[in-house]
């Protein structure tokens, strides 16, 4: 167990790195972000930037000086708001995280009692139902999903704001919007996952025993198949993330995402580079919990 | 045993009816899902090659009289727009027949590119292992660390708009997959006897890995690239809704669907109807691709 965890710490650290890499990257991958941030400017002014950026110096030099600082938190000033850009990061990542959260609760409430029910009726009507759902979710953008759920909601029967995150009826179509994008993966994760054990052994004797059905179901069948549906799970949260970006965009939620997406337009590479550095944070912050708690819930693993 | 299975799937005994290969593809070809999807591909794929001759009119010309006309079928609409025209007056058909271009060149070309590098990897994690295996697997944890969106609209933005940049990178942040599934392959493969039969009589390492392993990791990376091609259409959807697209005057779906947004409280069908074709497209690669899954990989069913 604890040669696991050292090994799992040390595979963190090493992506962690591997993170720092990509993230400065973003800014070097132009050549000279200086040309790209002012165009106009005459070479005497370029040149200053060029300095006050430590951009003079070798790379390797600017890579060591970026993770140092990247580890105290510090990726600079925004050129635009003027305020350190990790600063104005994070006080929009308590609205990113909120948003992803209700998202996963609601795809949960629809994607646990349809993809439990769909894999116990196998290649019944529900289940073809629910997969033609499913087949039908992950061929949709995301952002196309809020505009429809937008024009309907908003435009058409004017029951919801169109956009902002002030209110709760305001925080509902952004939710429901991201909801929509996740069910189907979730769904599809639950049936294959409770498909797999259903077929087991243990759970042929506990009904040969005369257990009610449902218990069958729900205690003996889902404990074993939650498992593996919650380390899926996490090794999608990139992917939800993204769709958080996207859903932020549609409907101007305050988030991390429509920051680093306005900053991206704008070239503020500060904030880029801040706020995909920490949204890569969360995801592998993420993946490491799941990972952990995967051992430590699996007795198979963790009396050995 | 191996051997003929390996012959089979690279198609050499697939021609009697009894073998699994044929009656598998007899399923597959003849499922209404598959011929559904196909069919839809060929409508996409079609007006995409010949955009400039099927549409009705140029995609650019704007016309301030004819701005916001709404479908035919809607009360005010005009058969001459049969799906309306945009806050410019450019007829939406036409822009939306010379948008499959982009989708499909971008979403074929990137799983190329995809393709290249993440079966490459894959084959050498698998083969080489050691060092280098674990090497790439932190790359592909490193890459899984980001939102894919997130990572490519960085990337393009400080390259520079333009389609190849699109292409490459979403072909670079999406090939993971295919390191995985083959390195799996690889794994699963070093160890039946009929590479350990030609290792045996001196095949050299090289022949073994062109000649006999990757031939079998075709169907699955035959299947993996359908699904890909939906991703990656859909990714680039994305770039473009969030405003850097190929940096041309060119319609695209996403680009559509942007600037329908602004005004989906007048005219509904601006950022709908791009949207509806995105779903189409991509629900007939996701049919096609699940049918061919079953066809040819039944292990993953």
């Amino acid at each position: 167990m604890s040669a696991f965890l050292i090994r799992r710490l040390l595979r963190f650290v090493v992506v962690c790195v591997g993170v720092s890499l990509v993230t400065f990257a973003i800014l070097h991958a132009s050549g000279d972000p200086v040309a790209l941030i002012m165009p106009e400017a005459p070479e005497a002014d370029r040149a200053k930037l060029r300095e006050a950026l430590g951009l003079s110096d070798p790379l390797p030099t600017q890579f060591v000086r970026f993770v140092s600082n990247a580890a105290r938190g510090d990726f600079g000033r925004s050129f635009f708001h003027r305020e350190p850009a990790f600063r104005l990061v994070v006080e929009r990542m308590p609205t990113t995280l909120a948003l992803t959260s209700l998202a996963v609760v609601l795809a949960l409430a629809v994607a646990l009692p349809v993809g439990i029910v769909s894999a116990v009726r196998r290649n019944t009507l529900i289940d073809h139902g629910a997969t033609a759902i499913v087949m039908l979710g992950q061929s949709m953008p995301v952002f196309w999903i809020g505009i429809m759920l937008m024009l309907l909601f908003a435009v058409q029967w004017r029951l919801l704001p169109v956009s902002g995150w002030e209110t709760w009826a305001s925080m509902l179509l952004p939710a429901v919007t991201l909801g929509a994008f996740t069910t189907p993966l979730f769904m599809r994760i639950i049936r294959s996952s409770m498909l797999e054990v259903l077929n087991l052994d243990y759970v042929r004797t506990a009904r040969s025993k005369g257990i009610a059905e449902w218990i069958v179901i729900c205690r003996h069948a889902f404990r074993n198949a939650a498992l593996p549906i919650v380390t899926v799970i996490g090794l999608q949260f990139g992917l939800l993330l993204g769709g958080a970006v996207l859903t932020e965009t549609v409907f101007a939620v305050p988030g991390v995402g429509r920051l680093i997406v306005g900053a991206i337009r704008q070239l503020d590479f500060p904030i880029v580079q801040a706020g995909v550095f920490l949204l890569a944070m969360v995801i592998v912050t993420v993946n490491l919990l799941v990972d952990v708690l995967y051992v430590y819930l699996n007795p198979t693993i963790r009396l050995r | 045993m191996a051997v003929s299975l390996s012959r089979e799937s690279l198609g050499h005994v697939a021609a009697t009816p009894a073998s699994r290969g044929s009656r598998a593809w007899r399923r597959f070809a003849l499922n209404p899902a598959t011929v559904t999807g196909m069919l839809i591909l060929l409508v996409v794929a079609g007006a995409a090659v010949a955009a400039p001759w099927v549409a009705p009119h140029d995609p650019a010309k704007q016309s301030l009289l004819r701005r916001f006309t709404p479908p035919m079928w809607q009360a005010k609409g005009n058969p001459a727009y049969p799906l309306g025209t945009d806050q410019v007056g450019r007829d939406v058909l036409s822009r939306l027949i010379h948008g499959a271009r982009i989708s499909l060149l971008v979403g074929v070309a990137a799983v190329v590119v995809s393709l290249a590098v993440g079966v490459t990897a894959g084959l050498v994690s698998g083969f080489v292992g050691g060092k280098v295996d674990t090497a790439i697997g932190t790359v592909v944890d490193v890459t899984l660390s980001f939102p894919q969106i997130l990572l490519a609209l960085a990337f393009v933005a400080a390259l520079g708009p333009s389609l190849v940049t699109i292409i490459v990178v979403l072909g670079l942040t999406g090939w993971e997959r295919y390191a995985r599934v083959v390195r799996a392959e690889v794994l699963a493969l070093r160890e039946k006897e009929f590479i350990e039969a030609a290792r045996a009589i001196g095949v050299g390492r090289w022949r073994i890995i062109f000649r006999h392993v990757l031939p079998n990791t075709v169907p699955s990376i035959v299947v993996l690239s359908t699904l890909q091609v939906a991703q990656a259409i859909l990714a680039e959807a994305a770039l473009s809704f969030l405003g850097v697209g190929s940096g041309s005057a060119y319609p695209t779906w996403g680009q559509m669907i942007s600037l329908g947004r602004d005004f989906v409280t007048v005219a509904w069908w601006l950022p709908t109807l791009p949207g509806l074709a995105i779903l189409l497209t991509v629900l007939a690669i996701n049919l096609v691709g699940d049918r061919l899954r079953d066809a040819l990989d039944p292990r993953a069913t």
